[in-house]
């Protein structure tokens, strides 16, 4: 392990801090103009900050959740993350309430989805939760009752529409993950993880098909990525396991954190990939594929850890894994690190 | 966010406070029988039976304000007062007290064994009056149902749901100061030692399978942490060993940092004598909540005999009259089932601790 893989940076202030939700933290590099964007949810707000690459302007917005009542906590949002498509960039929001599309920056809102909320409360909650870009014109939306809503993204334009509702998941949806190794040649276009462990592998299309489903083991995953057309899962437990995506065989299980898994990312350039856990660490590891043998390793490459904090986000600020930056609950920072 | 939230704020932030009072009625040497009529009624209305159906339906959380005021009631349920800064001062305690046990709680889970640990501590206050006793073990009997089948992702919504309601608070509490589990800048410490939560294996290990599932290598990882093993599950029954201690009493008698407070015993009616914390901040905290029993000193003149004759004059005329009331209008309302608009979530709460 390399003790000195990665420095601390300057961290960068937010308006509020982050609250403890699985993936609170999305990053988006638009290189032609030389800035990052950071979003971390706030109870129900959205704090949005734009990090010019010199560290010399920053630039904060916040958005509201929709229908969002100060005096009661029923319109929380579960999430916000980019949704990168080819011709435009969509801030997906997901609340209690429904689902927000924003335009790249957050100044203008395209699209709302309410979400059926029943007339009286119920036992089980109400929220979407879980956001991925699907090859070239899809936004997915997990919902807690275990419903996947697909959405039909135009080139422009607000005319975005529900395509398809996946009804496959019995459990509430945590997270969901596109391939984001960027080949074609990839079968498997997206992986959906629920509550109980499930996880499922879709391919993309007019009418989204069940590649595999993998079974969990009774414990929540909170966080999933594919890349490469293997899984990577990280669980309550701690525990982060890899699979492969379209036959469910396990390529590795790694005891990674003492506490729940928050977050994983991976740089798809690299291999690289980073986990977060309320236990205050950060750990990145290498993935190596091996097409002949067809397997996959997995090695550790560095631990950070955030003093007195439980992480609730983390996530690469490029392809390559050249930095990352971290949320933790009750912080109102974005802390940062680049390699040295 | 999760709606099966209310009930395990509401018991835990109540343990808290009890455990609280019962230290100031102790360290105030107010005789043992008032003592336990103030605990046993303010348990009594905590338990209450139409409050806690209430309590039990699915709901969102109320705002911080009007919890509160559900709080401020409550502390009201028996003969004691406490002035405006005293309850702030309690609400303080009470609050930071369950965030740390919820930051803390090892898996999201154990925030049930948080919750047996003040129900256990509440049962032992009651124990020698049959009909508190029983509410409270109706109690128990509601938390087995209701939380005992959910799914690790569903307590862990919950835990979600409590830490954004606590979030930002940051109010340091000396106890927790002193025991160098909150940091001065009033985050806690969280340790990257000790055992892992049941269920959890320490970090460490990698495990390469092949196709055909047979492990063709390990590897093995430094962790970064003192990680000393892995906790047993605690019991999530009515009775049994809980193993978390989270949610114990941290003021009872035992502890060493107290026991100067409390060094007189529970039945004689010494002087207070001069209390030398060590640390001067404990004592000033809890020294205002003291307020609410000295609070009624101020009429008459200065000696140990006046609070408790005070206490006396109070209990018969007024204590009566106003628990009637409360208690009334719970027995009034049965049968009526409790409307719930949108706009008024904590209404009828509150309604029915205000007893107006």
């Amino acid at each position: 392990m390399a003790s000195n893989m990665y420095h601390k940076e300057k961290s960068i202030q937010m308006k509020s801090s982050a609250s403890a939700l699985y993936n609170n933290l999305s990053v988006l590099r638009i290189a032609p103009r030389s800035l990052t964007y950071f979003t971390v949810v706030h109870a129900n707000m959205v704090n949005m900050v734009s990090a010019s690459w010199d560290g010399l302007n920053y630039s904060h917005r916040q958005l509201q959740s929709k229908e969002a009542n100060v005096a009661t906590s029923s319109s929380l949002i579960m999430q916000a993350a980019w949704c990168v498509l080819p011709s435009r960039d969509i801030l997906v929001l997901t609340s209690q309430k429904g689902i927000q599309m924003y335009e790249s920056d957050g100044s203008i809102m395209v699209y709302w989805h309410a979400l059926d909320t029943p007339e009286t409360q119920t036992a089980q909650a109400v929220f979407a939760r879980g956001i991925a870009a699907v090859r070239e014109k899809y936004i997915c939306v997990g919902i807690s009752s275990g419903s996947m809503l697909v959405f039909d993204v135009p080139i422009k334009g607000s005319n975005i529409t529900l395509s398809e509702v996946l009804e496959e998941h019995k459990e509430s949806i945590t997270d969901l993950a596109s391939e984001c190794s960027g080949s074609l040649e990839c079968i498997a276009d997206m992986v959906s993880a629920d509550d109980s462990g499930n996880l499922c592998v879709w391919k993309s299309g007019e009418d989204f098909q069940l590649l595999n489903k993998i079974p969990g083991f009774d414990m929540s995953c909170s966080s999933v990525k594919l890349w490469k057309g293997t899984v990577v899962a990280g669980y309550g437990t701690g525990q982060i396991r890899l699979y492969e995506a379209v036959t469910g065989i396990v390529h590795a299980e790694v005891n990674a954190h003492a506490r729940w898994i928050y977050s994983l990312d991976i740089a798809p350039f690299s291999g690289l990939l980073l986990s977060a856990a309320e236990d205050s660490l950060v750990r990145v590891w290498h993935l190596t594929m091996t097409p002949e043998t067809n397997s996959v390793e997995i090695v550790h490459m560095y631990n950070e850890c955030v003093t007195d904090t439980q992480i609730c986000g983390a996530k690469f600020c490029d392809g390559d894994g050249y930095a990352f930056a971290v949320t933790g609950y009750d912080l109102s920072e974005i802390i940062r690190y680049t390699q040295v | 966010m999760s709606s099966r939230t209310l009930p395990l704020l509401f018991i835990n932030l109540g343990g808290e406070m009890l455990y609280i009072l019962d230290q100031r009625l102790r360290a105030q040497n107010i005789p043992a029988d008032k003592a336990k009529k103030v605990m046993n009624d303010i348990i009594t209305t905590m338990f209450n039976k139409k409050f806690l159906e209430e309590l039990f339906k699915p709901q969102e959380l109320y705002s911080k304000k009007a919890l509160r005021t559900v709080f401020d009631r409550l502390a009201h349920a028996s003969i004691m007062r406490l002035n405006q800064a005293s309850m702030d001062k309690l609400y303080d305690l009470m609050t930071m007290a369950f965030k740390y046990q919820v930051l803390l709680c090892p898996r999201a889970k154990d925030i049930l064994l948080v919750s047996f640990n003040h129900m256990d501590a509440i049962k032992d206050f009651v124990k020698d009056t049959p009909s508190v006793l029983s509410q409270v073990d109706e109690t128990y009997r509601q938390l087995i149902e209701m939380y005992t089948p959910l799914s690790s992702g569903e307590f862990q919504l919950i835990r979600q749901t409590l830490l954004i309601f606590f979030q930002d608070m940051h109010i340091r509490v000396s106890i927790f100061l002193k025991d160098k589990v909150q940091n001065s800048n009033g985050r806690f410490v969280l340790p990257i030692s000790g055992p892992v939560p049941h269920g959890t294996h320490i970090p460490g290990l990698i495990r390469m399978f092949s196709c055909n599932g047979e492990e063709v290598k390990r590897l093995q990882f430094r962790n970064g942490g003192n990680y000393t093993g892995v906790l047993r599950e605690g019991s999530f029954e009515m009775f049994g060993e809980r193993v978390i201690k989270l949610g114990t009493n941290m003021y009872s008698v035992s502890r060493p940092v107290e026991t100067h407070m409390s060094g007189t015993s529970k039945n004689s009616a010494q002087k207070k004598s001069v209390n030398t914390t060590p640390n001067p901040l404990a004592k000033e905290e809890l020294n205002m909540l003291a307020r609410l029993m000295g609070g009624m000193e101020v009429q008459k003149p200065g000696n140990a005999d006046s609070v408790l004759l005070c206490y006396e004059h109070c209990f018969n005329q007024q204590a009566n009259a106003e628990l009637a009331k409360i208690m009334g209008d719970f027995t009034e309302e049965a049968g009526e089932p409790c409307s719930s608009s949108a706009n008024s979530k904590g209404d009828d709460l509150l309604a029915m601790m205000d007893g107006l």
